[in-house]
């Protein structure tokens, strides 16, 4: 019973660990450029590798090689969506007080990784389908994914107290998590003209194995330049944060020179 | 190469979209780093000269 209290408070301790914005700042710091690097390495050798060196499919001919933006597009989108939705919840459930700043910088990616993904996606439709597009169940519902993201977006800047923002987003977030499994499966549901799911986490992928390693590079450094982003955005709006505190500390300070009076305010947000 | 002008724009994209988000976040960063700076400096200044 002990064990179990330890253990929970080792874990709240964690938990709250990096919620401390200089520790997050100085660890941000020191992981996001390698983040960067990484990501721009991985997502360069999966492009000019799907573009020039993979084969052609024997039916799509080399349209298929939009597949290699497209796909890792489409699954940053969700992933990136789900990522705001834990945000949400960890600030509304605990007031993690890096998780509403972290869901709004998250926002704005996720929502130009879904553009991308609409965009790769018609563009690829085009020539298969004979049409830029086509209100299919899973085309709809990433659609409906992207506006959610818009939603999302507008909803944290609509208030002039930023905290019912931020409360205001993370309810449509978590709102709009019901969405997901709607994409994943819509494939299987419905009778749909996109194509059912070619690589699964249970079963072996039916795809030639010339194909999907530049596939899985351009994913792995999508995904990295996805986390890189959103780090560097959440680093900025942690700065803008302590920088909007020490400019009120400021006029405080002018108004009442009286030492202590503005100290309270500045150090509400820790450098 | 078929398709190709297809294939050219969602490269193009691919490219675009990242590097767009990305200098956007670096010359946001660099501009509050620059502001913090300026007033962590005048901070001392003003904690020197009461």
């Amino acid at each position: 019973m002990k064990d179990a209290t330890e253990l929970r408070g080792a874990r709240r301790r964690a938990w709250h660990h990096f919620a401390n914005p200089g520790r997050f700042l100085r660890l941000a710091s020191k992981v996001q450029p390698w983040l960067t690097a990484f990501g721009v390495v991985l997502t360069a050798i999966g492009l000019v590798w799907g573009l020039f060196f993979a084969p052609a499919d024997w039916q799509q001919g080399d349209a298929v090689r939009i597949m290699y933006i497209h796909v890792p597009a489409a699954w940053l989108a969700s992933a990136g969506y789900l990522m705001l939705a834990l945000c949400s919840a960890a600030s509304l459930v605990w007031r993690h007080p890096l998780a509403d700043l972290a869901a709004a910088e998250i926002g704005p990616i996720g929502a130009g990784f879904t553009a991308l993904c609409l965009a790769t996606g018609s563009l690829w439709g085009k020539p298969m389908w004979g049409a830029w597009w086509v209100w299919d169940a899973r085309l709809t519902s990433v659609l409906v994914l992207f506006f959610l993201y818009l939603g999302h977006i507008a909803l944290v800047r609509a208030f002039d107290d930023p905290t019912r923002g931020y409360r205001a987003g993370a309810i449509l977030a978590l709102l709009g998590v019901v969405n997901l499994p709607i994409i994943k499966f819509s494939v299987d549901w419905w009778n749909t003209l996109h194509q059912p799911a070619t690589i699964s986490f249970t079963g072996a992928p039916s795809m030639y194995i010339g194909m999907l390693w530049p596939l899985l590079f351009s994913a792995l450094g999508y995904a990295c330049v996805f986390a890189a982003l959103a780090l560097a955005g959440t680093r900025a709006a942690v700065m803008e944060r302590r920088i909007r505190a020490l400019l009120l500390a400021e006029a405080m300070r002018a108004e009442d020179p009286s030492p202590g009076a503005a100290d309270t305010l500045e150090t509400q947000v820790p450098a | 190469m078929t398709h190709l002008p297809f294939i050219a724009a969602s490269y193009a994209l691919a490219v675009l979209v990242p590097a767009a988000f990305g200098l956007s976040a670096f010359q946001r960063l660099r501009r509050a780093r620059r502001r913090l700076a300026a007033l962590s400096g005048n901070k001392a200044r003003s904690a020197g000269n009461p």
